[in-house]
């Protein structure tokens, strides 16, 4: 919403002078009305002075440019040169001077043009900023001038060179030369020679000048234009319909930016959705005038409703929808006259970001933003049967809008209808069928109230969010519709628009429905922590425009957001003041703060994942359905089970992903195509899963993933048992798992605390890893947090350090190539006995001297008592009968 | 055997000076001090002198040793110290060549300020929460007094998995606040930080995923005047002492009053420019009292207990905090901005 501080110093007095932009955006967003931007219009236009035309002479160097003299108010006249040629003595156009700054940023400095000094610019419309609707009667006509063809084939002119006066052009079209021009009636009156004739004719065109030859249309009477002379464009390029503004009732010396309206400052609101009563002037008149403690002054409309009749004999209204379309207000205007409105109208409506139309139109666009009421004007002629019905859309029906576009209508949509058709899509854009057109001689103006969600439904549909529909959207008060009918009456009749019918139509099946609010001024205070008096209370909420009857607050029409005693509060605490609410703890604390063992257990995930230099990641939820694809999983897998959503953004993001994987292939295949050398990456992150009840079960799965140089299936197994073994999980043991379609079936692990599976990792498939199209390898682990968490061993109790050395022995058996070396070691543990304090791996070997089919292992045993110091004879006994239970479980022989 | 003596002294003393290692200086002791040194051999022939003369050259005898002595030990240290100092120019290295680093692994950015304000809210006596994302409506919406037909509720705003529109992705953390009303025992202090879902097409400043953290105090007495200080306190902890707020009136349908909390921009101090967009201002969080009516239909009754919450995008708070420009980066992971922070 923009709001024009001249428009609003009508309503409240607040002159900028006292109350600077930055004063009046910070009282009003703290008390509610959240400012985002103030400008000052005069800054988009300066040092643009009118000026009279003293003098006008052609430029000696030039055959379209003139030198011109004039006087801009100081008496020292300033030259212009300009290349415009509807510029005449007399007339008053506006001068860009010396360091002027135009609309679109440009800046305009003295200069010379071929020769001649210029001491500024003469400014168009489009200069200005402006369109012919902004300032009515600037529309310019343009006669072609002989002197200024320029044939398309230089070999077979049109015209002779040699042209003369009273020459013939081509039928009943002949030269003639320009005598005089004068300005008359809003025409021009000119002088012309044609052979041996004089004659004085009238023309609309404005760039004709003494001794101009042009092109005379004996039978129509008329100099002519461009196309009256089938010619093209560039056969005359000086002939355009652009040129300079010719100004009226102006002093010379004037400032053009205040002259257009330009001394305004605008500033532009964010409304919370629950105000829409502040889409209007009226509505932040009242929030001003409350914030800075100053009077409203509002005003009511005044019709006269002079033309004969009643609009009772005229139209008819039925309301067919009493629920969408809550109140139907309608008056009748007749002998309407059809023209520009008034400066000051079009000023305002342009100062708050609308284009001026015309009377009518304007008028309805005035009321808008006055009043925050949407109003249509429809031209009743074109109101079949001279009915109109509020229904929903037929099967099949469809409207051209004014915007020109045809649009097929739904079953839902509200439509303001005659009894054959639909004249306008309720709330949203009228039809180009009942549209206000030059000759437009009787209006129906309705201003109705609209169900919002309805109205929002329809915008959204047709994708046409228009000023109406966007105040409509969000509820508006049907108290407004009346008081908006008749400021747009009288501003009818005021503008001398038309003559209103008498009566008014009001269909409100309804009625007002006033809510009232217990006054609890205790309550209130409880809730804002503050000791506002009753009677302060009561001052802000009767300058709200409540009324307060004893305990009872009777809220305004308009303000439907109030409904209960804490908005009462909002309305006492926003002009009390949200910053004079004492900052205070108000209770002692009584609730201890900190991580749940759950959350702990993640944080220490987390550490651990970074300390053997994996670095977090954070990614989408929802995945695309091709990833199950792309990571080969099978048709029939209950992985394929996702949460699908209804109305994705796209296929990448419509399901919810059951298993963290794909979401690590991407990143790290991104990475990879970024040619980052290495990646070490983890994700807490969680995995959806359907339940019965159409919830989801969320667990959180810990990914690891990895390439580059220096990574292997060993590597990533490291990660895992240090992870897992700084969570205290106890009886951590591995897997081979041959059967999981994404990892390779040789490199790929589960891994169990006991018998509680924890757990998946490996070496991705190298059919995986050609789907991602990688040419490398990667590695990764899925590990369920929960089981993590619920498998995570107690806190350490402390074991005597030992008082006894340990004894060493190194051992090399040989075996069957097949048998896991992981069973080895557990066989070795189990017959190592208790003294038997670690047991590790420091070759396999294959090869030479060896066997076809059979490896070499080498273990490390280390052995220890608590209470004595082992001999010799000890740890041969212990090495003894580790052989002896290698050999009888595998066979083994030492070496 | 006086001169023998001063001989012995001369020629020793001059020698030792002159050894070059430990084992010189080593032989030359053992042969003038040894047992079969040259100065034992002197002192044999002690017995050829007369019994006055005897008790002189005796203490002569000893005064040579000790000399010796001394003079060896001298010796010895300063070649030990010209050894070590030899080896440790030999040991120098360019202390300017880069160390062997570990690779340690990052936290994501934008949850190291997530842990960030945990830790404040932790010390302030809260606790954290985690809930569901897939969520119904009626706790996304309708609990937190957000009617049918709101916008927010539309297909063309919210992800949603049923055709009733009953079971949805959460588009706020919001509905954590009814999960803890209804779930917890009463004082509750609590924050959720969490993913939530709007349908917004990724571009520098939206994603269709986010994070939000959710905040909320229900207590008896509670006012909000204790919103004011316990989010000046945080905002304070996470802006740096002296961070001046203001708080402005917003809306939210589920808190009434509801605000906005602004800080004055630290760049130009409240005056104005590019990063405040002029307004001297930059929002931060958005805030209220718990509407009582969303209080009474968790089954709390708003005349014992009342309460506050806010609310603050995390994505936000991160791109802030390391001046990262496109929010695209925070879930594009690639490690080359992962490993910046």
């Amino acid at each position: 919403m923009n709001l024009s501080r001249k428009w609003l110093n009508e309503f409240v007095d607040l002159p900028l002078e006292e109350y600077d932009d930055r004063r009046f955006a910070e009282a009003m967003t703290v008390s509610g009305s959240k400012v985002e931007i103030t400008e000052d219009l005069s800054g988009r236009i300066r040092n643009v002075k009118a000026g009279r035309v003293l003098s006008l002479e052609k430029h000696p160097d030039s055959d379209h440019m003139f030198v011109l003299r004039l006087d801009i108010g100081t008496g020292h006249p300033v030259q212009i040169v300009t290349g415009a040629w509807n510029v005449h003595v007399g007339d008053l156009v506006p001068v860009a001077l010396d360091g002027a700054r135009l609309p679109d940023g440009r800046e305009i400095h003295a200069g010379a043009l071929r020769g001649i000094d210029s001491e500024g610019m003469l400014c168009s419309l489009k200069e200005l900023g402006l369109t012919a609707n902004d300032c009515p009667g600037a529309e310019i006509h343009a006669a072609a001038i002989l002197g200024d063809y320029h044939p398309l084939k230089s070999e077979k002119p049109s015209l002779p060179a040699d042209i003369q006066a009273g020459d013939r052009v081509f039928r009943e079209v002949y030269a003639a030369e320009v005598r005089s021009v004068t300005r008359q009636d809003g025409a021009w009156s000119v002088q012309l020679s044609c052979g041996s004739d004089s004659l004085r004719v009238s023309s609309r065109c404005d760039n004709l000048h003494v001794g101009d030859l042009v092109a005379w249309n004996r039978e129509k009477k008329k100099i002519c234009e461009l196309e009256d002379l089938h010619a093209q464009q560039s056969e005359f390029p000086h002939c355009i319909t652009d040129g300079i503004l010719i100004l009226e009732d102006v002093e010379p010396g004037a400032d053009i930016a205040a002259l257009l309206g330009l001394d305004d400052h605008v500033v532009e609101f964010e409304i919370t959705p629950n105000r829409p009563d502040c889409l209007c002037m009226i509505g932040l008149a009242r929030e001003a005038a409350v914030t800075f403690n100053k009077e409203l002054k509002l005003h009511t409309p005044a019709v006269e409703a002079r033309a004969g009749g009643n609009i009772r004999e005229l139209a008819d209204i039925i309301v067919e929808e009493p629920v969408l379309c809550r109140r139907y207000t309608a008056r009748m205007v007749r002998n309407v006259r059809i023209a520009p409105s008034p400066a000051w109208m079009r000023e305002r409506i342009r100062n708050a970001g609308m284009r001026p139309i015309n009377n009518l139109v304007d008028i309805t666009n005035y009321v808008m933003l006055e009043y925050g009421q949407p109003m249509h004007a429809f031209d009743f002629s074109c109101v079949k049967g001279g009915e109109i019905h509020v229904r929903l859309a037929r099967e099949g029906e469809s409207i051209r809008t004014l915007d020109g576009t045809e649009r097929s209508l739904s079953t839902s949509m509200l439509c303001i209808c005659d009894t054959e058709k639909p004249v306008g899509v309720a709330g949203v854009m009228g039809g180009e069928n009942s549209e206000i057109v030059g000759d437009t001689a009787m209006v129906l103006f309705e201003s109705a109230n609209f169900d919002g969600v309805s109205i929002r439904r329809t915008a959204t549909a047709l994708g046409m969010r228009t000023d109406a529909s966007s105040r409509y959207e969000k509820g508006l008060d049907p108290e407004n519709t009346l008081k908006a009918v008749q400021r747009a009456c009288e501003l009818v009749e005021l503008l001398g628009a038309g003559e209103v019918v008498e009566g008014i139509i009001d269909v409100y099946p309804a009625g007002r429905q006033e809510t009232c609010v217990e006054l609890e001024p205790e309550k209130i205070n409880a809730l804002l922590g503050t000791e506002i008096s009753t009677e302060k209370m009561i001052g802000i909420l009767e300058r709200l425009g409540f009324t307060v009857d004893g305990t009872t607050v009777h809220v305004p029409s308009w303000r439907g957001d109030v409904e209960h005693y804490s908005d009462l509060a909002e309305e006492v605490a926003r002009f009390y003041g949200y910053n004079e609410i004492p900052v205070r703890f108000t209770g002692a604390i009584s609730t201890c703060g900190g991580f749940t063992p759950e959350q702990q257990c993640e944080r220490r995930i987390g550490e651990v994942c970074r300390s053997l230099g994996l670095d977090e990641i954070i990614t989408y939820s929802f995945i695309s359905p091709g990833y199950y694809d792309r990571i080969n999983l099978p048709a029939d897998s209950l992985l394929r089970d996702s949460l699908r959503i209804l109305n994705p953004l796209g296929e990448d993001t419509s399901i919810m992903r059951t298993t963290i994987l794909p979401s690590m292939l991407e990143i790290l295949t991104r990475n990879y195509n970024y040619r980052n050398r290495e990646s070490y990456l983890y994700e807490i992150g969680r995995t959806y899963h359907k339940r019965a009840d159409g919830l989801a079960d969320e667990p959180k799965t810990v990914a690891l993933g990895a390439y580059g140089p220096e990574m292997d299936f060993f590597v990533l197994k490291g990660w895992v048992e240090v992870l897992l073994e700084a969570l205290g999980v106890q009886d951590i043991r591995f897997r081979s798992n041959t059967g999981t379609p994404y990892y390779h079936p040789g490199r790929c692990a589960d891994v169990f605390s006991g018998g509680h599976f924890l757990g998946t990792f490996g070496q991705i498939h190298p059919l995986v890893m050609h789907n991602y199209d990688v040419e490398s390898e990667f590695y990764c682990a899925q590990l369920s947090f929960e089981e993590m968490f619920r498998l995570q061993g107690e806190t350490p109790v402390f074991r005597p350090l030992p008082k006894y050395p340990a004894v060493t022995r190194d051992i090399s058996v040989i075996c069957d190539l097949m048998v896991p070396v992981g069973e080895m070691i557990e066989e070795i543990r189990q017959s190592g006995g208790e003294y038997l304090l670690d047991c590790n791996v420091f070759d396999v070997y294959t090869g030479h001297h060896i066997a076809e089919g059979k490896k070499s292992v080498a273990f490390s045993l280390s052995m220890r008592a608590d209470d004595q110091t082992l001999t010799d004879e000890h740890a041969e006994k212990i090495v003894s009968a580790v052989l002896a239970g290698l050999k009888d479980r595998f066979g083994a022989i030492i070496r | 055997m006086k001169e023998m003596m001063q001989k012995l002294r001369d020629t020793s003393l001059k020698a030792i000076l002159e050894s070059q290692d430990p084992e010189t200086l080593e032989s030359l002791r053992v042969r003038y001090l040894g047992k079969k040194g040259e100065l034992t051999s002197i002192l044999r022939q002690m017995g050829k002198l007369s019994a006055e003369e005897r008790p002189q050259m005796g203490q002569l005898a000893n005064q040579l040793r000790s000399e010796i002595e001394d003079s060896i030990e001298r010796r010895r240290n300063e070649l030990s110290e010209s050894l070590l100092e030899k080896k440790l120019l030999l040991e120098t290295v360019d202390v300017t060549m880069p160390g062997e680093k570990k690779h340690l692994g990052h936290k994501h950015p934008m949850y190291n300020v997530l842990d960030q304000i945990k830790d404040i809210f932790i010390g302030m006596g809260f606790e954290i929460v985690d809930g569901p994302e897939v969520e119904l409506a009626d706790y996304n919406f309708t609990k937190l007094n957000i009617d049918e037909g709101h916008p927010s509720r539309e297909w063309t705003d919210t992800f949603y998995f049923t055709d009733d529109s009953r079971i949805l992705l959460r588009t706020q953390t919001s509905p954590m606040q009814i999960h803890a009303m209804e779930t917890k025992p009463l004082p509750i202090r609590m924050i959720a930080p969490g993913r939530v879902y709007r349908k917004d097409e990724v571009d520098a400043t939206h994603s269709p995923m986010f994070h939000q953290i959710e905040g909320m105090v229900i207590d008896k007495g509670v006012t909000m005047s204790d919103l004011k200080a316990t989010l000046n306190l945080v905002v304070e902890k996470i802006y740096g002492k002296g961070t001046v707020t203001r708080f402005r009136p917003h809306h939210f349908p589920f808190t009434e009053p509801s605000c906005e909390m602004d800080i004055q921009c630290h760049k130009c101090g409240g005056k104005g420019c590019p990063t405040c967009k002029g307004e001297g201002w930059i929002e931060v969080l958005g805030a209220g009292m718990v509407h009582p009516k969303v209080l009474a239909g968790c089954g709390i009754d708003p005349d014992v207990y009342s309460g506050w919450a806010f609310g603050m995008g995390l994505e936000r708070l991160a791109m802030g905090e390391y001046k990262i420009t496109d929010l695209r980066l925070i879930f594009e992971n690639d490690v080359r901005f992962l490993e910046q922070f």
